[in-house]
This record gives C-alpha cells, structure tokens and sequence, in this order.
C-alpha cells in the first residue's frame, strides 16, 4: 500500500484537517465506529462530545459565527442524524456555514429499513443548502473539499454528508484539495460600477436617507462591518440594525438608532418609515423587521445589496437590486461616496436629525426600576455595564430575554452575538455558547436564557463540566414562557393556555449537582454584587435571575401594524389585532 | 409571498416554459421539485433526461404559472440549487419549440373504429397498436394539439393516455454550448 491509500474514514479525517478544521462537535454511534475510530489519537482535531446532537450542531454554530469559520458536526445514523435536523434548519434559515458528517447504514442495506437506517438526504433536503449521499468511495475526498466551498461561499449554509459505514471501511486514494475549487458559477458578485455610481449619488442627495443592514453583513467578514461604519460616517446619515446585524456598527456610533423591526426602538422604526431613501445591507425584509407590507417605508426610494440574488425582490420590491457580497460592493461604494464627496454634492440632514432625535426623546426603551424586584431589563443593563471591559460574546435564547439582550446590551464588534433569528429555536444559546467557549477559552461567554428555553437543552451542562468550559448562563427566570404570555395578554384576551412554567428545578442545586457554581438573586439591591460574583468565579455558573414575573417586552410592532403604529408600553392604546394579525407568528 | 399579504392589485399569471441544464444526479430533482413543492410554486409540466453523457448533465424542461414577480422568485430560487448550472425563460427569451409525445389507447368496436383512424389521420398520427377492439395511437406536438386530439379520441371510447410533458428548445443559431464548457 502506498502512503496514499487509507481507509475511507481516515480520508474523511484528512481531508477536514485540508479544510482547516480544529474542532468537531459530535455524538458517536454504531453507524460512525470507523470515523470515531480514525479520530482516535489524532492529534490535529480536537473532538468535543456533546450530549445531543441537535446541540453539536447549534455548537457549531455558534463556533462558526463567532470565528467566522466552517463548524462541523460529527452524528450517527438514524436517530443522530434526525437529532440533527433542527440544528441543521437553524443553519440554514441564519445563513451558517456548517458541515454535518452523518454515518448511515452499509451501501448494500439501504432501502431495506436497515437498523438505524433513515433517508437522511431526503430529511434534510429542504435544510441543508446541499447534501451528499457518498455511494462511491473514489467521491468521498472530492465531495468533502466541495462541501467546504459550498457551505462557506455566496450565502453561506449548512451541508450535510451522508456516509455509509462500507464506505468508511474502503481503501480510497487520497486526493488533496484543489488549490482553486471552482466555484458555483452562481457566486460572483456583480461590481456594477455605474448602478453603484447612481446609488452613491442617490445616497448623497438623500434628505430622509437611513441604512439598515443585517447579518450578510457579519457573514462578509470584519472588514464589512468597518466599510458599512465608514459609509455611515461619510454620509453622516442614520443607521439601524437587525437582529441578525448587530455589532457591524458600534452601538457607540453616534448615527446607531439601534435595532428595528417588531421590538426595535421607536426612532428607528419611525426612521424606516419616514425615509425617502433606504439602504439594506446583507438584510432579507424579514416579516419581523417590515410590519404590515403596504405600509413599509411607503415615500422611499429603495436599494438592496445582498449576495443572494433570490433575496432581492423577494417581499419588497426595490428601485436597485445589486447582487454581491456586501464587502466587495461596499468598498466600490464607499469609493463612490468619496469620489463625489469631494464635488460637495452631500445634502444637510440637519432637519432630518432633528426630527429623529424629537422621536429619540420617546426614550422608548426607558423603564421603570422601583421597588424590589428586579426589573429584566436592568438586569441585563447591569450585565452589560459590568462586562463592558471585557472581552465578551453572547449568546441567547428565544424569548423576552433575547429581545431585551438585543435592546439593552451594546454590541461594539461583530461576530460578538449569537443568537437565533430565523427559526427561533430554543435550546439555541446554551449549546451555542459550548461552541463559542471552545474557539475563544480566555474570553467572557454568557448565555442569556429564559428559565423555559434553558430546560430544552440542558443536558449541556454536562458538556460544559467535562470540558471546563467557564461559560456563565445568566437565566432571566420569570417563571413564564415569557414571550407566549405576552402574546396571549395582547391577542388572546389574557388566557394563559400552558404557558407557565411550573415545577422548575432549583437551578442552584442542579448546578451544584454537576460540581459547578449555582447563584440566586431576587433583589435589586443585590443584582450588581451577584452579577461581579458571576463574572469573577473562575468556571461556569448558573445564575437564577428572579426578574419582575409579568414584564412585557416594549416597544413593539403589534402584528399585522405597521412601523408607525408602534405601541410603547403596556399603557398605549393598543388596538384590537386585525384579524389578519391574529394569523401571523 | 409573505405572510403580510400586499394589497396592490396582483398581475395576471402567465404559462411559463424554463429550460434548466443540471446535473445527472440523485437528489437533483428532488432539490427541483422540493423547491416547487416548499414555496408553493405550480408545476403544469415537467419532463428531465439525460443529454450529455460525457458532462453528466440532464436538460429538465418545466412549465409553471405565475406572475412575472413570481416568475423572478422561481429562477433565483432554482439558481441557488448547487446541481442547477443554467435557468433560461424561454417564453421570455424569444421563439422557441415546444413538443410533446402522447401515446392514447383507445377502446372501440364497430363503426367508430373508422372515424378513430381518421381522425389520426388528419393529425398525423401513428398507429402503433391495433387489436380487434383497440388501438394506441402515437402522437407528438404541441400540447394544445395533444390536447384536441386526446378529447376527440374520449368521445369515441375509454380512452388511456400518457403523456411525457413539455419539452422545450429556442429556435435559431444560439446554444448553450459554451455556457456548458464553463460549468
Ligand atoms: C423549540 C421552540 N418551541 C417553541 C417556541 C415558541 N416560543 C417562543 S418564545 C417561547 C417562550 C420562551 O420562554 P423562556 O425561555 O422562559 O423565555 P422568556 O420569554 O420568558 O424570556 C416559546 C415557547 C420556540 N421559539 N422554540
Ligand atoms: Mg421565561
């Protein structure tokens, strides 16, 4: 045997550590014993093994994001492999480049309902950006380098490869990655100079001008976030963010009105909707950010850049589609705003400020802290300024708790906030943070949880004990499914079909019980000593954060409305959902 | 469309014939139709075969129905499917040929057997069956003429048909061949 020959497994190991792969997140199994077993002793991937598989994925998710590299998963046939689905749709829907290895029964067995046998290419189909089933091992080198090129190109996404045990098992040839992969002709961004040209000059002659950019924007890479705040700063004009962008403008920048959309601050969805020219960059004109359709933006000119052709038009229609990546377009657009900068062609925005900052004085994310009990919104407030030193990443997970993390903690980087937009799946954050620990051990990880969300993958704890991850689970413990709750005040007349959380551990003895710190705060009085103790414990802790048990999450877009018909707070005329809005998520 | 339903007045619907160049693998299809399936797209007809062995490539032809926004989602939407290569709108792009084959068995004794072959006749019809009470007629051309052909064919007698879809190429000098060499 040449040095070349190996086994199909040993292959698949080399050929990831080809791809630059340091760390897999997996769960092994019967159908994934010759890839474990390769695995075994090797020095140059470090596997981490999760207690769920749904949990390796969004691990490697919140690896991914917060490196910017592929993640990559590691299950077994069958039930590891549907384990995985969620995690997979998750990836998907938030554009997350991940590779998903999954074993499946021998070649010569499939189709016969095989031990542990499931369709995995026909289940994750419609959730991965693309799959493979390897039936041939001469493939199986090719098939994992072009895995790597289609998760992390264009619109980056999951891929998952479905490998049968026989295949493991054969000799192959290894063949290395080509130095150039061609790429999926799909991907190339169109530099159309003269539009960029238009949009530049539409920019500058803007008198109601904002930009909303959102994740393509942290999928671009760094440098796309410093472009799109030097594009700010050039124009000088407002800027709000999605869920899914922030950081890519410093929440210190002067022109951030903060994020938009349902929970978004007041002035930025008045902005939205009083603009006569709009930006989006790296956003999809999600039903969450827009509101009612016929009453978005209604007086605006508008252009949309994003490297997924299929996003543009898609619910807004636009005056300028430009398909590229958003650092590439926005390098010629900045050049472009430069060029005509100095021709002195930029309108004063003095009026336009003035009437943003008459909307600002709304102080629509203010709230009341009296008495006792803690309010969630200090409470993460407090976090924030007691962590602003450090070098933190968040995650979250869905709920009340991770529209006030997205409301009251700032962002000043990219690539610091992993949360879960698209599909809004809980159990995301815990999982999440493993991942984001793991690629950055000295730095401050914290999952912002909900009591509810943190039972749904609690397991993790268990992860997180065996790799000494110093991960900090900050649960705003409302004893609700908050955001349900809120939902059936406002829609449903107040009738709490099942959404309260009864018979909850005592978080501080479940944290004890895996030998790590367990902390409980009920006052105000000791949020902020809690929140030090939290930060300076040298290893994970939980922290049960009794928070004021009825808050609602303000300000908000009723469904069905539309960006000016914002509610403020529980004491705003809120009309009667539409019925229309009744049948909205 | 999202969920917020827009309230402009949508535009008419129109047949559409796209001709897709993929390749000639499992999943393709499923990832094709998957598309149509998932977004809630029409399909009124599809036909896919292979038509290069060499590059392993398979032309699948496909008429669907919507409005020209609807008509832009579908092609960027089949363009983000990795084994899509090329989505041309041929009723968009200029003239092109539209063929179908249909194969109808007809079930007939006594007198209409005669208006049955005559009626085949006309439409330039091969027969390709014949028994004592039936025939299987074979048909190729343009839909709407499969379709006269087949009605008339049901007034005479039970009727069975297969049809293979729509299959669609433009007219003229232009190929896809160098488009084909990229891929
Ligand atoms: C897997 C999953 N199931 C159900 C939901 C619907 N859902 C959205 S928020 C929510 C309640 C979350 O409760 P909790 O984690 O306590 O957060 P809170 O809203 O109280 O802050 C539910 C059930 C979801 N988003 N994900
Ligand atoms: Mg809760």
């Amino acid at each position: 045997m040449t040095l070349n020959y190996m086994t199909g497994a040993e292959a698949v190991i080399k050929a990831l550590v080809d791809n630059g792969v340091e760390v897999i997140f997996g769960y092994p199994g019967g159908a994934v014993l010759p890839l474990y077993d390769a695995l075994f002793e090797n020095k140059k991937i470090k596997h981490i093994l999760v207690r769920h598989e749904q949990a390796a994925v969004h691990a490697a998710e919140g690896y991914a994001r917060s490196t910017g590299k592929v993640g990559c998963v590691l299950v077994t046939s069958g039930p590891g492999a549907t384990n995985a689905i969620t995690g997979l749709t998750d990836a998907l829907m938030d554009s997350v480049p991940v590779i998903c290895l999954s074993g499946q029964v021998p070649t010569h067995l499939i189709g016969t309902d095989a031990f542990q046998e499931a369709d995995t290419t026909g289940i994750s189909r419609p959730c991965t950006k693309h799959n493979y089933l390897v039936k041939n091992a001469d493939k199986l080198c090719e098939i994992i380098h072009k895995s790597f090129e289609i998760a992390s190109s264009g619109r980056p996404g999951p891929v998952l490869i479905d490998l049968p045990k026989d295949i493991q098992l054969t000799n192959v040839k290894y063949i290395k990655k080509l130095q150039k992969i061609k790429k999926h002709n799909h991907y190339h961004s169109n530099v159309d100079e003269v539009l960029i040209n238009k949009v530049a000059k539409l920019l500058l002659q803007a008198e109601r001008p904002i930009i909303y950019a959102g994740g393509g924007v942290v999928n671009s890479g760094p440098k796309a976030s410093k472009l799109l705040t030097e594009l700010v700063n050039l124009l000088d004009c407002p800027v709000t963010l999605t869920l899914m962008g922030l950081g890519c403008v410093p929440n210190t920048n002067k022109n951030f009105l903060g994020m938009l959309g349902m929970h978004g601050t007041y002035e930025a969805n008045l902005a939205m909707h009083n603009c006569d020219v709009m930006l989006n960059v790296g956003a999809r004109f999600d039903d969450r950010v827009t509101g009612r359709l016929n009453a978005f933006a209604p007086n605006s000119k508008k252009v949309h850049i994003d490297v997924d052709k299929s996003s543009i038009n898609k619910v807004v229609s636009v005056d300028y589609g430009i398909v590229g990546d958003c650092k590439e377009i926005l390098s010629v657009l900045v050049q472009e705003v430069k060029k005509l900068h100095n021709q002195k062609v930029l309108k004063l925005k003095t009026k336009w400020w003035s009437q943003i900052n008459k909307w600002k004085e709304k102080d629509s994310l203010g709230f009341k802290q009296i008495g006792n009990n803690i309010k969630p919104q200090q409470a993460i407030k407090s976090l924030y300024e007691k962590t602003i030193d450090f070098d933190t990443y968040i995650t979250t997970e869905v709920g009340q708790h991770q529209m006030w993390a997205a409301q009251y903690f700032g962002f000043s980087k990219p690539n610091r906030w992993m949360t879960s937009g698209g599909l809004g799946t809980m159990g995301y954050g815990l999982p999440s943070s493993v991942g984001v620990q793991i690629a950055h051990p000295k730095s401050l990880v914290i999952d912002i949880s909900g009591e509810a969300s943190f039972l749904m993958n609690m397991q993790e704890l268990s992860t997180i004990v065996q790799y000494k991850l110093p991960i900090k689970i900050f649960i705003l413990n409302n004893e609700w499914m908050g955001m349900v709750r809120q939902w059936q005040e406002l829609n449903h007349g107040s009738r709490y079909s099942e959404s309260y959380t009864s018979s909850l551990p005592d978080f501080v003895k479940l944290a004890e019980s895996f030998g790590i710190t367990g902390l409980r705060v009920d006052n105000i009085h000791n949020l902020e000593a809690t929140i030090d103790e939290i930060i300076n414990i040298n290893g994970p802790v939980i922290a049960d954060i009794r928070v004021e048990k009825e808050e609602n999450c303000f300000p908000m877009i009723p469904s069905g409305a539309a960006h000016n018909e914002m509610i403020l707070n529980s004491d705003d005329n809120v009309k009667d959902t539409s019925n229309e809005g009744l049948a909205l998520v | 469309m999202s969920v917020y339903q827009k309230n402009e007045l949508e535009e008419d619907e129109t047949s559409r014939t796209l001709s897709l160049i993929v390749d000639n693998q499992p999943g393709t299809l499923a990832r094709v139709i998957g598309l149509f399936s998932g977004r809630g797209y029409n399909i009124e007809s599809l036909n896919v075969t292979e038509i290069d062995e060499i590059r392993n490539l398979s032309r699948i032809s496909l008429v669907t129905r919507g409005t020209s926004n609807t008509i832009e989602q579908i092609k960027s939407q089949l363009l983000r499917i990795v084994p899509v290569h090329i989505v041309r709108d041929l009723t968009l792009e200029g003239p092109f040929i539209k063929s179908e084959l249909a194969l109808v068995k007809l079930v007939v004794k006594g007198a209409n057997r005669v208006e049955a072959l005559r009626i085949a006749e006309t439409f330039r019809a091969r027969t390709l069956d014949v028994t004592l009470s039936s025939f299987v007629f074979e048909l190729t051309g343009k839909p709407s003429k499969l379709d006269a052909f087949i009605d008339l064919m049901r007034s005479l007698g039970d009727t069975e048909v297969s049809r293979t879809g729509v299959s669609a190429i433009s007219r003229g000098d232009k190929t896809e061949t160098k488009l084909l060499d990229q891929i």
